[in-house]
């Protein structure tokens, strides 16, 4: 395209009027202008030059846009293109990694809410058991001295029952001894046994 | 004053154009010049910056191949933010024209080194370049439909040939204003630099009073240095935004 219209250009300047003085553009050429009068053609404003500027111009800048369209925009393009690309995935990819981590995270959390649950569990098991274990434990053990409590009253009630009888029998014995001994009267055993017998109810 | 002395301090010496070599086709005088000398250098430049430090392709670009994508990155946002996705088509041409005229006014800098871009028929070609591609891509896009470019919608009935003939006389003016803007920058400021440049040079000649008071020039030098640097780039991006601007009208030629 360029050089399209590089062509237009360099058709443009026709109208810089038949330009076919060969142009000498040395420093001499600045003293002796070619249209007279002033003392030196100011560069920029020199008609003769212009066509040889276009038609370089065109060349210099043609071949900076070929290879720009060519080469620059395929390569710095394509290294942006790739870098954006590349960025993209790396995101794509975090992204992926972070949504795979919560998920990581949740069935973590899940799985340890039920673990605590199922520990809590346990233990209230293992207490009910053990508490259960106990309270037969204590039950039986309530049950074995309760009994042994029975037993010892009982035996208590009977070795004072004996203890008494046998208070009675020395009573009795003692009584008929000082009886013999005051009175030298022999009284019989079931007379001083009434006696003590009778002196004990009115004691109780 | 053009005197083989003299010249150095003439400011008008440096848009002087010599042949290098005479060539003359058909009566016409097509000279290789140095004018056209550093229309190559540029383009050569140009392509050298863009071509070499791509290729490696590194995924994380080093200093030159940064320099050569944001190049590339800036015209196309450019470009983008002025036609749209659909003016992306033109960026080959507007980035050449960015690159060539950014290379072209920052080589002016080197002192010897010739400006083209103080041309003003290197700077009207260019614009020309710009102006008939809107043209011809616009009517290939839109047909004549394209001309409705020159009738802004909104306008009432009875104004419209004045508003029109203004659009015309607006759309006949760009490649003047185009392309006079950047050949007056360049030529002026160039002028403007060997001038003070030249009042070192010519105080200096009167002595030691002559030697200090060159030190006011001198600094007007440097900073009128600084101030063209930032003209050059300036009058690239003014060029190729403008480029844009009127592309847009190709692309989409209803207001």
């Amino acid at each position: 395209m360029s050089t399209q219209l590089a062509q237009a250009e360099t058709t443009t300047p026709a109208h810089a009027e038949g330009v076919s003085v060969p142009l000498p553009h040395t420093d001499a050429q600045v003293n002796t202008p070619l249209h007279g009068g002033e003392e030196s053609l100011f560069p920029p404003f020199d008609i003769d030059a212009f066509p040889s500027h276009i038609f370089w111009l065109a060349i210099a800048f043609g071949i900076l846009f070929y290879f720009v369209n060519r080469l620059v925009v395929p390569k710095v393009g394509g290294i942006l293109e790739d870098r954006r690309d590349r960025i993209a995935s790396d995101l794509g990819e975090a992204n992926r990694l972070s949504r795979e981590t919560d998920e990581v995270i949740a069935a973590y959390e899940a799985e340890l809410a039920t673990a605590r649950q199922k520990a809590y569990g346990i233990a209230q098991e293992r207490r009910d058991e053990i508490k259960a274990e106990q309270a037969r434990q204590q039950a039986e053990t309530e049950a074995t001295l309760n009994a042994r409590i029975a037993d010892a009253e009982a035996e208590i009630v009977a070795r004072r029952d004996a203890a008494l009888a046998d208070v009675n029998q020395i009573a009795t014995e003692a009584t008929r001894a000082i009886v013999d001994r005051l009175t030298g009267i022999q009284v019989t055993e079931a007379d001083v046994a009434e006696a003590v017998r009778q002196s004990e109810a009115t004691r109780a | 004053m053009a005197t083989a002395e003299g010249g150095g301090l003439d400011p008008i010496h440096q848009f002087e154009v010599k042949p290098l070599i005479d060539i003359n086709v058909g009566g016409v005088d097509l000279s290789f010049t140095n004018v056209s000398l550093f229309m190559l250098v540029a383009t050569a430049l140009t392509l050298a910056l863009m071509l070499l430090p791509t290729n490696k392709r590194a995924l994380v670009p080093g200093r030159w191949q940064n320099v050569a994508e944001l190049a590339y990155e800036f015209s196309g946002n450019m470009l983008r933010s002025s036609a749209g996705a659909g003016g992306m088509r033109f960026f080959p041409l507007v980035f050449s024209l960015f690159m060539f005229i950014l290379v072209a006014n920052m080589l002016g800098m080197f002192p010897y080194f010739y400006t083209i871009t103080s041309q003003l028929i290197v700077t009207f070609s260019l614009a020309m370049i710009v102006m008939l591609t809107v043209v011809i891509a616009g009517l290939r896009m839109h047909g004549l439909s394209f001309f409705k470019v020159f009738v802004p919608s909104g306008v009432p009935g009875y104004i419209i040939p004045l508003v029109s003939a203004i659009e015309v006389i607006s759309f006949l003016s760009r490649p003047i204003s185009l392309s006079v803007r950047l050949f007056a920058n360049m030529l002026a400021g160039h002028i403007m630099l060997k001038v003070f440049a030249a009042f070192v040079v010519s105080m200096s000649a009167f002595g030691a009073i002559g030697v200090l008071g060159a030190i006011l020039p001198l600094g007007m030098t440097l900073a009128i240095t600084a101030l063209e640097f930032l003209v050059a780039a300036l009058q690239a991006y003014v060029f190729a935004v403008l480029t844009c601007i009127y592309l847009n009208d190709a692309v989409h030629p209803h207001h």
